[in-house]
């Protein structure tokens, strides 16, 4: 039985030390015993074996910011729809009320976004009002 | 999911009857918005108001059923009450404020009234909160709305400014109090408030000091920033300074006060068997507060940023009742910051009147004249100040003379000297308006003063009423 939090720790401390070991080992073998040979392909970026075309410091439209956001906002909605789905049998109406509640406030903010143009990808389709 | 689940009974549903309001009337407000053609945005404004009204009366309805909601994670008692009603009447003083500021500065919109109903409801959960995780909920529904809040003018430098620091070294602050949640779970295996206190105060099963130690210093990291407490109090002035008046009036009355709400609930019962370790610290960080906050306002030429660093050295006062660790500083703490709720957001609607469009007038020099021009606003504004440099027979004589009165009882004598040192400070910077509004020569900031709007008079007249009252007859909420 440990019987202090040094004796608690001595074990995740360990691991650590071995796994810095291992790394660290690789590292310093590769570098001691393989021999290097350098030409200009090999210094080029590698991208699954596809020649690089262009530069990557493209620009890219910041509508895709707001589109990703409100994504990622409803996708969070899918991910608390699952669990409630197993649970649905056990939690009846509660449940059922609950997930009402939680999905008719997604939808206020997706009518919100909806009617605001933050779904519109054009500028010409931008709903009236200008702030 | 527990086979024994109980669903939550009908007076539970009470019991989060302010929340239920607010988030409804917010979410009823995001989704008429684009409905409301701008020139009837005002109509919003006064649903925002009825929306705070309901919740006034929500919350009365729930202090009526005190008892814990949800499985223990809300605790609906007294305290939480009191805070509630705090909290949301100064969300309804500064929706008054704000009606004809925002149709000033041609910035009426839903979404301002909307993110001010969510962010009370974040404090109102704060208040409430018996479990640290519902806790971090409130807190952060409350300070994210407020970030956006203080950027609302959003074609504004300052108020750019005002944003991006509160926002990032908010959402810094928050990531320390959620690694002293983390580790303060890791310790005792619970997130309640009272089995924090239970596992901490059972010696069989204390934990090691270190890691208990860490926790509170990093829970405390996080409470300083939301009350501004000094060191953690930079982004104070300057968020102040760039949001528009009527939101620092709120940012330095409802989440302070939630904050300090929090504060206080955490540090005397759950971290109580800890007392011993966290006092000294409370003590330096009272101390620092009220020296950093009043002697930084000396040298203030801007009315708004003298307001901040004022807020900064109330928090220091309201700290030296928490030092005091006993049912009598807490008493004393809830009351000053009830004053405090008033006399700042009275300020505020002072400075949101007299700024004119763009806040032009924001120089304490400005107000040359003001006791000429406008007696009675004057006047107003005069008992204001009075009572924030505690003049008797003005409420913030009583509430400092409350916590000054329970750290002696605690035996912290020298903080009360300092303090009170600290006091004679501020009456400096605070008599330099009064005599800058009555004794000087009107300048050309008083030309096209208009009238106050009412509603921004009703609100200065509750304030300054309020203070007076309060300061006559402290029975009524002590």
């Amino acid at each position: 039985m440990p019987t202090s939090v040094a004796e608690e720790y001595f074990p995740v401390v360990l691991q650590v030390l071995v796994a810095m070991a291992i790394a660290g080992g690789m590292i310093a073998a590769s570098a001691l015993l393989g021999h290097r040979v350098r030409n200009p392909v090999k210094d080029q970026p590698y991208e699954c074996g596809i020649q690089p075309e262009g530069s990557p410091r493209e620009r890219f439209s910041v509508k895709f910011y707001l589109v990703a956001m409100i994504f990622i906002l409803l996708d969070i909605e899918t991910v608390f729809l699952y669990p409630w789905a197993v649970v649905y049998r056990e939690l009846r109406l509660f449940a059922f009320f609950e997930m009402l509640v939680f999905v008719v406030l997604i939808l206020s903010g997706f009518f919100y976004i909806w009617k605001k143009g933050a779904l519109a990808w054009s500028m010409e389709e931008k709903p009236r009002e200008k702030q | 999911m527990p086979a024994n689940f109980v669903p939550p009974s009908g007076v539970e549903y009470i019991r989060v009857l302010p929340e239920i309001i607010l988030a409804a009337v917010a979410t009823l407000i995001m989704v008429l918005e684009p409905l409301t053609p701008a020139p009837r945005k005002r109509a919003l404004g006064y649903l925002a108001l009825a929306g705070f009204a309901g919740a006034l009366a929500g919350a009365a309805a729930a202090g009526w059923r005190t008892g814990p909601a949800f499985s223990g994670m809300l605790e609906v008692d007294g305290f939480a009450t009191f805070f509630r009603l705090l909290v949301i009447l100064a969300g309804l003083l500064v929706t008054l404020v704000s009606f004809p500021y925002l149709r000033r500065e041609e910035a009426e919109s839903g979404e301002y009234y909307a993110l001010l109903l969510y962010s009370v409801a974040g404090q109102t959960i704060m208040v409430s909160a018996a479990d640290l995780i519902v806790l971090f909920i409130g807190l952060e529904i409350s300070s994210i709305a407020s970030y956006v809040l203080a950027g609302y003018m959003r074609r504004e430098k300052l108020a750019n400014e005002a944003a991006a620091k509160y926002f990032l070294l908010g959402s810094f602050a928050t990531a320390f109090l959620l690694y002293g949640i983390a580790l303060i779970y890791g310790a005792t295996g619970t997130t309640r408030l009272n089995g924090i206190a239970q596992v901490l105060s059972d010696p069989r099963m204390a934990p090691a000091g270190i890691l208990t130690g860490t926790a509170v210093a990093l829970m405390l990291v996080g409470f300083a920033f939301k009350i501004s407490a000094a060191p953690f109090q930079v982004w104070a002035p300057d968020v102040y300074q760039g949001a528009p008046s009527p939101v620092a009036a709120f940012l330095a009355a409802g989440p302070k006060a939630a904050a300090f709400a929090v504060l206080l609930r955490v540090f005397m019962t759950a971290f109580a068997p800890l007392t011993g370790r966290w006092l000294a610290i409370m003590w330096s960080l009272s101390l620092l507060t009220m020296i950093v906050g009043n002697f930084a306002a000396l040298l203030q030429t801007n009315i708004k940023r003298l307001l901040a660093y004022s807020s900064i050295a109330h928090a220091g006062y309201v700290l030296v009742a928490v030092t005091a660790h006993s049912e009598e500083g807490v008493q004393a703490a809830m009351f000053y910051l009830t004053v405090y709720v008033f006399m700042n957001i009275g300020a505020f609607a002072v400075v949101a009147y007299f700024s004119r469009k763009g806040e032009r007038y924001v120089e304490i020099e400005d107000l040359a004249g003001l006791g000429v021009r406008q007696p009675v606003l004057a006047a107003l504004f005069a008992v204001i100040l009075l009572s924030l440099i505690g003049v008797p027979p003005t409420a913030g004589f009583l509430g400092k003379f409350y916590i000054f009165q329970a750290a002696v009882k605690a035996d912290l004598l020298w903080l009360t000297v300092l303090g009170l040192l600290n006091s004679a400070v501020a009456a400096y910077y605070y008599l330099r308006l009064i005599v800058i509004m009555y004794m000087k020569e009107p300048g050309d900031s008083l030309l096209e003063l208009p009238g106050m709007a009412v509603s921004t008079r009703a609100a200065l007249w509750t304030s300054a009423a309020a203070v007076v009252v309060l300061g006559l007859f402290p029975a009524l909420i002590r």
